[in-house]
């Protein structure tokens, strides 16, 4: 089984990021509510060796994966690649110029 | 209707403007308030305000898997003024699932996901820089060993051009793996293998070996070790390593959350 350290930190990692997708009411979402569900669900074999329990684990640590890296990804697009082409004003400005103003439109 | 233009939904693979007919637009404003799940007769369904959703072929959107539907709503949901889908990996792959685009059945699915093993990327290896050698030595040998034991197959490595040399038994194994899932969990599989370019990766993350952020490492093994060498260029290397993890990760829960033959039993009915 894959090194995945301890379920809670993954948990708490998990509804965290829930907490960033959904908002305010994030304890409503189903998101929410489905895995508190099944982490409870599963607590009662914390002791031994449960395969149900790895499982689970696993797939929480992929879903944590999952949102972490969508938010990242999509900060980072945000930064690097979503700022599109600067309008003609802000060209204008980087050199210090003004466009005119034209009551009566161009031409 | 929240679905994309009819533009968007030619017969053949470029539409009438020169586009790739299967490809929507990239970003849309959001036009739902809530997101909600049904169950309907072919299995769950995500509700957009009192819409329902359809795939880009106008197919209703139903899945299998109750988590599934919940994970995709809340990727509906988490979505702000615009919609962006290419951050929405989960409905992508359901909606691929669902249309199958490129009309691939399932021995069609199985051969192109054992074809990648000819060209896997932990089977490449390089001979210098020895560093890099060494790197790959240390870091891909044991994940080989141990698909090699657990399928019982021989695979080996190789540094000539032309790659290892697999054996026909290796590849009927994984093809008569492959055959035991279903299409929806084929189709993630394949996802999966195409991101990693590896079979051998992809097999060890959905057989729990290891962890998505293990494979990626694994699978961007040269670049990690060019990175380390002469520095890191986020708005590139950050932006590939987060998309290739996020894609990957809902690829593998896909295929986990699609064949999941047992259900959660509550032993005790909780509200």
């Amino acid at each position: 089984m894959a090194a995945l350290g301890a379920p809670l930190r993954t948990l708490r990692a998990l509804l965290r990021e829930l907490r960033h997708a959904a908002g305010r009411s994030y304890r409503d979402s189903p998101a929410y509510r489905h895995v508190v569900a099944a982490f409870r669900a599963h607590r009662v074999t914390s002791e031994k060796l449960c395969r149900a329990q790895q499982e689970l684990h696993f797939q929480a640590a992929t879903y944590l994966c999952l949102l972490r890296s969508v938010r990242e990804h999509e900060a980072l697009h945000r930064e690097y690649h979503g700022k599109g082409e600067r309008s003609p004003q802000e060209v204008a400005g980087l050199v210090g110029f003004s466009l005119p103003q034209q009551p009566g439109g161009k031409g | 209707l929240p679905r994309p233009p009819p533009a968007a939904t030619g017969s053949g693979p470029v539409g009438p403007c020169g586009r790739r007919a299967y490809a929507p637009p990239a970003e849309r404003k959001r036009f739902y308030q809530n997101v909600s799940i049904s169950q309907g007769e072919g299995g769950f369904e995500i509700n957009l305000d009192h819409r329902k959703l359809k795939t880009p072929q106008a197919k209703l959107f139903t899945v299998p898997s109750e988590a599934l539907a919940i994970a995709v709503a809340t990727e509906w949901d988490s979505q702000k003024d615009t919609i962006k889908f290419y951050t929405m990996h989960l409905t992508t792959l359901c909606n691929t699932a669902l249309d199958n685009p490129t009309q691939r059945n399932k021995t069609q699915l199985i051969r192109a996901a054992v074809k990648f093993l000819e060209t896997d990327t932990v089977c490449y290896r390089v001979e210098e820089p020895p560093a890099l050698a060494e790197l790959q030595k240390n870091e891909w040998d044991p994940v080989v060993a141990w698909v090699e034991r657990r399928y019982n197959v021989t695979i080996g490595s190789s540094t000539s051009i032309l790659g290892p040399n697999i054996p026909a038994s290796t590849k009927e194994t994984f093809v008569s793996h492959l055959a035991s899932y279903n299409m929806w969990a084929l189709q993630g599989i394949e996802f999966v293998i195409t991101q990693l370019k590896s079979l051998i990766l992809s097999m060890s993350l959905i057989d729990r070996h290891i962890t998505v952020e293990k494979a990626v490492l694994l699978s961007r093994l040269e670049e990690e070790y060019q990175i380390r060498r002469w520095g890191n260029v986020e708005w590139a290397h950050d932006y590939d390593l987060c998309e290739l993890r996020a894609r990957t990760a809902a690829g593998t829960l896909f295929v986990h959350l699609c064949s999941e033959s047992s259900t959660v039993k509550h032993k005790l009915l909780q509200d």
